[in-house]
């Protein structure tokens, strides 16, 4: 399963801001001071060891702990035995109720929840900051495009969802398999249906960075449109799209738990924490525990992501830097 | 056992205090959850069973059925029969008489006119009833005087009490619905959700798909009865939430269908404040076998039909295999607990048409394997999937999203692997599933699948419009639009030639057994269909609730006018 | 500003008619049957004839044609209607939604009082806790408060409400049975009573809804201020020896409200629209159930009517944040 998934960003994040360490030693860039500025926050700091060690464990663990998720076993006698376990040293997590490992099934679901959570935060983002740059720099550009937001936040989601997946998913099935297939079409729908808000936010800053006094006095010396958005505007819009990327990030993953639970997501034999945590919620007076590991899973990732943002957040902006 | 425990416990407490209860409305009010709230009263534009059984409390048919699937007379003074002439000799009328004196909530009299406009009300062309089928044949009727009915049927009907009779055909009054025939039937919003009945309650407010508000019937024509001053019939949520409100928070005295997993049944009936109550219907999850093949590689509108015969399951070995490797104990352990039981049967009750077929409950998975063995399917190529004449023994296996099926999913691969069968998995949304749309790949009567997994029942005791399901001609395919009931596409003269004899045959005992032989036809004959779970009607009803009795036949709502309170 | 918000409202019905056009097309493209939820024991002729009288066997673009005149004209008439007791509408057929056969507004109606008051507190006191706690994190900025201000925003975003509100019920209403699980939609304040019973359901709603908006607009304001404490016009006010209240009450807060304001705005349709996984979770019959309710059935008149209500909202949001930009930002010139 891991080569079909692609790699998923979480653990990128570190590498490129410790790469950028790693040149910024040399040459003592701006990089450099990000991170030093990062490494203040302890909040960021915090997150951004409990995600490594979490994006570690769903990773890395499989290939120590190799039970199989979906193992069960098919001697009704023995099964009975091993379902509904508490914490024990056989199953760390203990097992549900057909007995598979909750383990085994926590990291399986977090390899796939992770990969969703930031390739469907990435579409988005990325089409809603391109959208935001050009509908706030381009003013005859600005009615249509935001009629086009306006659009996509007035449809309803579940529908388009509904749409989307019946349409496309058996074509994109027989060519890429039904579980990249159905990996690419979620995150695709995923980011299709939530980069209004960035559209907005990003929009909002370009139109006001427009009258800015560096923005003018670019453009008064003739420098092109495309020049003044990658040079000026775009670093400016950062910090917004960061704390957007990091609620957004959260949004992906909760929503993908939504189409778990709708049926909508991966096949049943494909647990994601959304699915984990879904199914867990009809045992949660039995064994509240099934809830919890997913709950607390899906809870610390977004946690630590929104707190790496913000750090991020912190260190990017030149203007609060040092305060 | 819980069942009689509770029906021992109400006859003790009426023995008790009978006197206590002889007022109407003295008893206050009860709360009533229904989990999938209530869009309609009026059960001919209902779009569910919900809507059927919130109707009952304000509306009645002629006839209903008692907890053993026994009809007995509700506006009907009695139930006719051959024997007491109701019925004619040559089985093409009756005759129902009216209970004297009748009236409904507004006072006025019910009478035959009534009766026979219900009929018309339900058959106009443009109007859309949802229970067309129970007035199917019939020519006329005629109503000689203000209590008596005459059906007349086009042919002889061995069994003519299909109209009129259970919750899903009560009599509505004409004087309310007359301008409501045809198109006009779904704008008299007033009607629907107010209607005038001759139940034990009436309708005072009716929000919705969220609540509806009744109250005792000033007319209703027992005078000490209902108990019940005001009935709250709540809808919202899942089916958690509605046990949880009787069984853990006494928030509710009754909720309706509340099936939630066997751990948590336990949990939830411990805490001491209600009872989970079940009864045994003809509701049966199975495993139905394509016989044609569902290849994605054949052209579209070939999928799926009778043009190309199942590579692998129009073996007899195969499909009888796979029924010998499911422990179907384990399923109702896992799945249903006490809402359910194992069957070989597709119709398991009443008894009098109940096959003793139980063959099927002991798993036996050495069994299934020499026979697949003994057949030539054998593991050729060694990676654990047995194969024969170049065929893999490899299965799609489709169901509707929903917890219970998933988990049986899960086991039913489990075994199925240890057989040498290599099984995928597919879960479809049960509103497409189930939508009928022929545009759909997805839908259980196209079956772009091996085989696929859910329930089905019927209406009232009489097993031969389920039974006609399976005739050679209502095989689904794309020239009926995909809208055959036989999902398997079982063709068998043997088996269209014994329907064609029960239709023509009267008489209980004779109907039974011949109900029986099509049973076995379909199941342990050619395991053409893997019954695998009998699942009851499943509620939770509070201890301060007495008088509720379980009815699988018929509304559970039926005996509403017994409810009263544990003083 | 005039001139701009009348071309915004003329520049609005061309939109509204395409998304109109688009929901139709979408929901009537979406798979899924009317009459999915009627049992299996009711055989195939008779489903055609049902498909038939709600005319859901109409061509798409009849069916369209013909809801656009109920919604636009017909629906008014019966507004008028029942305002002044007249009678335009003289019984012309209505957009009567599939599965009940009850006209759609008047489902609406049932179902917006519960939905107000539920998200519509939630949201008000949502905001109320953010604003402060985004400002003051950000003027102290990495001072206690402000982290334990970031750990409760983050958190309140961090954790799915199908959790926590799951787990409030388990503690508070069914192991402590301090509040009831199931919302009441026939309760009407009268007196202490009823008031209280009103408080003790909308308590753990409110609780969860709140803090989840207060996580986002906190997130928002912070980072907003923060932003304008770094610029030039603060330097200069506080140079002049202006008090710090003043500094970031008058000048900094002004300025930082404007991204907010525009995420307040954004918001609101959902106070409409209701949160739908909240609604479910707590038994509320809201207008995000009636939404959820009739799309698990394909009830196509029920969801394009309530979509569509909700794309009018937000395009009217749209604007009301879009004049607001201009009445707090004198730079952005429209015109």
């Amino acid at each position: 399963m891991t080569e079909s998934v692609p790699p998923s960003a979480p653990p990128s994040a570190p590498e490129t801001v410790s790469a950028a360490v790693a040149r910024a030693e040399r040459v003592r860039g701006p990089w450099a001071d990000v991170w030093a500025q990062f490494r203040k926050h302890k909040g960021a700091m915090l997150a951004l060891i409990t995600l490594g060690v979490l994006a570690l464990v769903c990773l890395a663990g499989p290939l120590v702990w190799r039970i199989d998720p979906n193992f069960i076993e098919s001697d009704t006698v023995k099964m009975f035995k091993m379902r509904n376990q508490g914490p024990s040293l056989a199953h760390p997590l203990g097992t549900d109720q057909l007995g598979r490992d909750m383990l085994a099934r926590m990291m399986f679901g977090g390899r796939i929840s992770l990969a969703v959570g930031t390739v469907a935060m990435l579409v988005a983002i990325f089409i809603g900051t391109t959208v935001g740059v050009i509908a706030g720099y381009f003013r005859r550009l600005d009615g249509l495009l935001m009629r086009l937001t306006d659009l996509f936040l007035a449809l309803p989601l579940l529908p388009l969802l509904l749409v989307m997946m019946f349409l496309f998913r058996d074509s994109i099935a027989s060519t890429l398999g039904p579980r990249l297939g159905t990996f690419l079409l979620i995150v695709l729908a995923i980011g299709l249906t939530s980069w209004m808000q960035a559209a907005r936010v990003v929009r909002g800053e370009v139109l006001a960075l427009k009258e800015r006094e560096f923005v003018l006095a670019a453009r008064s010396i003739g420098t092109p449109s495309r020049r003044i958005i990658t040079r000026h505007i775009l670093p400016n819009v950062l910090s917004p799209v960061l704390v957007a990327a990091t609620l957004g990030i959260a949004a992906a993953i909760i929503t993908e738990s939504v189409l778990s639970f709708l049926g909508l997501g991966f096949p049943p034999d494909f647990p994601t924490w959304g699915r984990l945590l879904y199914d867990g919620i009809a045992e949660i007076r039995t064994y509240p525990e099934r809830v919890m590991w997913p709950g607390i899973a899906i809870s610390l990732t977004v946690l630590s992501v929104n707190y790496i943002g913000d750090g991020l957040r912190d260190a990017l902006d030149p203007r609060i830097r040092g305060r | 056992m819980k069942f009689r425990t509770a029906l021992l416990g109400a006859a003790a407490a009426f023995a008790l205090a009978p006197a206590a209860h002889a007022e109407r409305g003295a008893d206050g009010e009860v709360k009533v959850f229904y989990y999938q709230a209530v869009s309609t009263l009026n059960a001919y534009l209902s779009s569910g069973t919900k809507d059927v059984e919130a109707g009952s409390l304000v509306l009645e048919p002629l006839a209903g059925f008692d907890q053993d699937g026994q009809m007995f007379p509700r506006l009907a003074a009695e139930i006719p029969t051959v024997e007491n002439g109701g019925v004619s000799a040559d089985l093409t009328s009756i005759t129902w008489k009216l209970k004297e004196g009748l009236v409904w909530s507004d006072g006025t009299p019910v009478t035959s006119a009534d009766v026979k406009f219900t009929w018309e009300y339900c058959t106009h062309p443009e109007g859309g009833c949802a229970q067309g089928a129970k007035y199917e044949g019939i020519a006329s009727i005629d109503t000689p005087d203000d209590l008596t009915v005459v059906v007349k049927f086009e042919a002889p009907k061995p069994y003519p009490y299909q109209p009129f009779t259970g919750g899903t055909a009560p009599i509505l009054q004409k004087a309310q619905f007359e301008a409501c025939l045809g198109a006009a039937a779904a704008s008299c919003t007033e009607q629907n959700s107010k209607p005038i009945g001759t139940g034990p309650f009436i309708v005072t407010d009716f929000k919705v798909n969220d609540v509806v508000t009744l109250e005792a019937n000033p007319n209703y024509r027992d005078p000490a009865k209902p108990a019940f001053g005001k009935v709250t019939l709540k809808g919202g949520g899942d089916a958690l939430a509605a046990a949880s409100a009787v069984m853990e928070t006494g928030e509710f005295d009754y909720a309706w269908n509340t099936q939630i997993n066997p751990e948590q049944q336990a949990q939830m009936e411990a805490g001491g404040k209600g009872t989970f109550v079940n009864a045994f219907g003809t509701l049966v999850e199975r495993i139905e076998i394509n016989m044609t093949n569902p290849d994605p590689a054949l052209p579209e509108g070939e999928r799926s039909t009778v043009k190309h015969p199942h590579p692998i399951l129009t073996d007899a070995n195969v499909r009888k295999a796979l029924s010998m490797a499911i422990d179907r104990q384990t399923l109702v352990d896992v799945g249903y607990g006490g809402a359910g039981r194992p069957t070989c049967n597709l119709v398991p009750s009443p008894a009098f048409q109940a096959s003793d077929n139980t063959e099927c409950l002991t798993q036996d998975m050495e069994g299934a394997k020499a026979l697949l063995e003994g057949a030539g399917w054998t593991d050729s190529d060694g990676d654990g999937i047995r194969d024969k004449d170049g065929k893999k023994l490899s299965l799609v296996y489709q169901t509707t999203v929903n917890p219970v099926r998933q988990d049986f999913q899960a086991l039913v691969k489990g075994w199925w692997n240890e057989l040498g069968v290599e099984v995928e998995l597919k879960a479809i949304d049960p509103s497409v599933f189930f939508g009928g749309d022929a545009a759909s790949p997805d839908t259980f009567q196209k079956f772009y699948a091996d085989v696929e997994m859910y329930a089905n029942n019927f209406d009232g005791t009489d097993a031969e419009p389920y039974m006609s399901q399976y005739l050679c001609d209502k095989i689904p395919g794309p020239d009926n639009q995909w809208q055959g009931e036989n999902i398997n596409r079982f063709c068998d003269p043997a088996y269209d030639a014994l329907l064609k004899e029960l239709s023509t045959t009267a008489g209980i005992e004779a109907r039974g057994a011949m109900v029986m032989k099509l049973n076995d036809m379909l199941t342990k004959d050619t395991n053409v269909i893997i019954p695998l779970v009998d699942r009851g009607r499943f509620s939770a009803k509070s201890n301060t609730l007495d008088g509720f009795v379980m009815n699988s036949w018929d509304t559970e709502l039926w005996n509403a006018q017994d409810w009263t309170r544990v003083k | 500003m005039l001139s701009f918000t009348i071309r915004r409202l003329l520049a609005a019905i061309p939109t509204l008619l395409l998304i109109s056009l688009v929901i139709f097309l979408l929901v009537d493209l979406a798979p899924g049957s009317p009459l999915s939820d009627i049992p299996l024991t009711v055989p195939p002729e008779v489903r055609q004839k049902m498909l038939a009288a709600m005319g859901a066997d109409q061509p798409v673009m009849v069916r369209y044609v013909l809801w656009l005149k109920q919604f636009f004209w017909i629906e008014p008439l019966y507004g008028i209607d029942a305002l002044f007791g007249t009678d335009f509408a003289q019984g012309a057929q209505r957009i009567i939604s599939w599965q009940s056969k009850v006209p759609v507004f008047q489902i609406i109606g049932e179902r917006l009082p519960q939905t107000l008051t539920v998200v519509g507190t939630a949201y008000l006191i949502g905001v109320l806790i953010a604003l402060p706690i985004g400002i003051y994190s950000a003027y102290r900025q990495y001072s206690w408060f402000d982290q334990a201000g970031t750990f409760f925003a983050m958190a309140g975003f961090s954790v799915p409400t199908f959790f926590t509100g799951n787990i409030l019920i388990l503690i508070f209403a069914v192991n402590l049975g301090w509040f009831p699980t199931i919302y009441d939609t026939n309760l009407t304040v009268t007196d202490w009573a009823s008031m209280k019973a009103m408080l003790l359901q909308m308590a753990l709603p409110v609780t969860v809804l709140a803090l989840f908006n207060a996580a986002e607009i906190s997130r928002y304001t912070r980072s907003s201020v923060l932003e304008n404490l770094g610029q030039d016009y603060v330097r200069t006010a506080r140079a002049k020896g202006m008090g710090e209240g003043k500094v970031l009450l008058k000048h900094v807060l002004r300025n930082s409200l404007i991204p907010v304001v525009t995420v307040i705005a954004l918001g609101l349709p959902t106070v409409f629209g209701g949160a739908i996984v909240t609604e479910q979770i707590f038994k509320i019959n809201g207008i995000g159930a009636a939404l959820i309710g009739a799309i698990n059935v394909s009830d196509l008149p029920t969801v394009q009517t309530i979509t569509f209500i909700f794309a009018v909202l937000i395009v009217m949001f749209n604007l009301i944040a879009d004049i607001l930009y201009g009445i707090l930002d004198p730079r952005i010139r429209y015109d």
